[in-house]
């Protein structure tokens, strides 16, 4: 049986603040989770959760107050497996005396690539993270969302079996979002485990295997995107059409939304056939009957719900 | 090893590309050109003028790119959070550390060495000649720079725990306070109770003695310095370096980054 890809056990990390540094603020506490070898694994939570926390401790930028990590069987501050792994950190910054192109290239040169191979990785990145024709250009000259390219283009320069990237679709354009999403799902065809961060909900949905929650610096659930959110249904949704009038038809259309011809309406599922037969009564055509089940949104939503805060930092995109 | 020479190679890219460095350059040439005109008018000591304006001019630019840049080589890189894209790859945190110590060593050496050619074209402008004597100047510059890579490696250490500004003061206040390490032994001698005695001498021997890498004196009067003093001074600043370039690391090593 193959190691998880990754693998924390009670993994925590404490600040020290205050004047004198006396008090601790816990950031992580007691993450135990695993990603399996070659799932997309998305991490959600909103700002200030513990997401880039979990990941900074998983690359050995800061170190665990309590527990553990393995990456690809190996513990984390064994930097020999970051051959293996490609990084996106967070808002990513790079030196910016430097043209994408000759950033690449350093970043290259520490997987001992020659300089044949150097130059045809760096190009066929700068393709594909469509940065072909600014590669020539500095650093400093770039946007955020052109940084946040040239972040990806690093993070899979050399191929690596697993990829973490921390909010991959920030400071992106709707294009670019859609051309990132399009890179995710290529690494995943090619069998790549896949970790990446987001508050982004329509993005893990569209994206993940799994997904994991966490607020508060605590994991809250941990599962499919459908299956963490519950199977139970709330509700059906009758969309149709109605041609004639009458009081059943009046009736009807008392307790439906009309929009343009058609009609909309929520009943409980109990009450679903009961309403289809007053329906047939009132000759509507029913147009669809769609499971309104509850959304990642929804379940999210409850988890950080009981802080404002939280919840207005959340980006719902695209709802 | 190369991964080190990459850090290295990009610490050294990233200076050439920093137009402060090049002001600096400019600045130590106006420094040699304002020794020239000294020279010119002091009666028959136009080279002992020349020798100590240049030498002192390369010295303090220097000090003033170690101490500044070499406070910043790793502070920054944490600050802007460069850093973490890079420890992403395979590189230890030291091997990093010693990439960014040799690329500004790298960088202050051909500074250096750019500015001490300035220096004997001067020296040749004025005296159209070259004698034995000046490779005194030589040597005095080798121990510039010598010295300089010892202010880096301090102001890497320091900048490794503390602020970019306490880490300037603290590289700064090290460094004239190693300019009376001789001062500090001979006052053993004095009327000092024992303890008192024994601390002063312990701290003679932990601070670096940047005193002995001044033979701006004796190049100045073409005196050769004694291949005994330039071993001594070499292996001294290669041990005190790689026990704070040490420091650094552990410290380095153990270091939450932002």
């Amino acid at each position: 049986m193959t190691a998880p890809a990754i693998e924390t056990q009670n993994l925590t990390k404490e600040y020290p603040h205050g004047f004198l540094h006396l008090k601790r603020k816990t950031s992580l506490e007691d993450l135990t989770m695993q990603v399996q070898d070659g799932e997309v694994f998305g991490f959600l939570g909103p700002n200030g959760a513990g997401k880039s926390t979990t990941i900074k401790l998983l690359m050995g930028i800061i170190f665990p107050t309590a527990g553990s990590a393995r990456i690809l069987g190996r513990p984390v501050n064994d930097v020999t497996m970051h051959r293996d792994i490609g990084y996106l950190p967070e808002q990513p910054y790079f030196y910016d005396y430097l043209t994408a192109a000759e950033v690449l290239d350093y970043f290259a040169r520490f997987h001992g690539f020659s300089a044949t191979e150097r130059k045809e990785r760096v190009h066929k990145m700068l393709k594909k993270v469509g940065l072909e024709t600014a590669g020539k250009i500095q650093l400093r000259k770039y946007s955020k969302g052109m940084l946040q390219r040239v972040g990806l283009a690093q993070a899979i320069l050399h191929d690596p079996k697993l990829v973490i990237l921390d909010e991959p679709m920030s400071g992106l354009d709707p294009v670019g979002r859609r051309e990132v999403r399009d890179i995710i799902l290529e690494l995943k065809n090619a069998g790549k485990t896949i970790l990446f961060s987001t508050h982004i909900l329509s993005d893990a949905e569209m994206l993940c295997d799994r997904v994991g929650v966490i607020a508060g610096g605590k994991l809250r659930g941990v599962g499919a995107p459908g299956s963490i959110v519950g199977v139970k249904s709330l509700a059906m949704e009758i969309v149709f059409e109605l041609a004639g009038g009458g009081p059943l038809a009046e009736r009807i259309c008392a307790k439906a939304a009309r929009s343009g011809a058609s009609f909309r309406m929520s009943v409980d599922e109990a009450e679903l056939y009961a309403t289809m037969e007053e329906l047939r009564g009132a000759a509507a055509k029913v147009i669809s009957v769609t499971q309104i089940k509850p959304t990642l949104e929804d379940f999210f939503l409850e988890l950080v719900g009981t802080d404002r805060a939280q919840a207005a930092a959340i980006e719902v995109s695209g709802k | 090893m190369s991964r080190i020479l990459i850090v290295a190679r990009n610490t050294f890219r990233e200076a050439v590309r920093d137009r402060v460095l090049y002001n600096l350059v400019f600045f130590a040439l106006l420094m040699i050109a304002s020794a020239v005109i000294v020279g010119q008018i002091s009666m028959d000591i136009e080279t002992v003028v020349m020798v100590s304006l240049g030498l002192s001019a390369i010295s303090l630019i220097g000090l003033l790119i170690a101490v500044f840049t070499g406070v910043g080589l790793v502070s920054k890189e944490i600050d802007k959070r460069t850093l973490h894209a890079v420890l992403a790859k395979p590189l230890h945190r030291w091997e990093f550390l010693l990439g960014k110590f040799s690329g500004l060593v790298l960088t202050l050496t051909v500074n250096t060495a750019a500015m001490a050619a300035g220096l004997f074209l001067a020296m040749l402008f004025v005296t159209h000649s070259i004698a034995r004597g000046d490779l005194a100047v030589l040597v005095a510059v080798y121990f510039i720079l010598l010295k300089l890579a010892l202010v880096v490696a301090l102001a890497m250490l320091f900048s490794c725990f503390t602020s970019p500004l306490l880490a300037i003061l603290f590289t700064g206040g090290l460094y004239v306070a190693g300019l009376f390490v001789a001062q500090l032994r001979s006052l053993e001698t004095t009327q000092l109770n024992a303890p008192t005695q024994r601390f002063l001498s312990v701290l003679s021997y932990l601070l670096p003695n940047f005193g002995n890498y001044d033979v701006m004196g004796a190049a100045a009067h073409g005196r050769a310095v004694p291949a005994s003093l330039v071993l001594h001074n070499t292996l001294y600043t290669f041990l005190y370096c790689a026990i704070v370039l040490s420091a650094a690391a552990v410290i380095f090593s153990r270091k939450d980054l932002k």
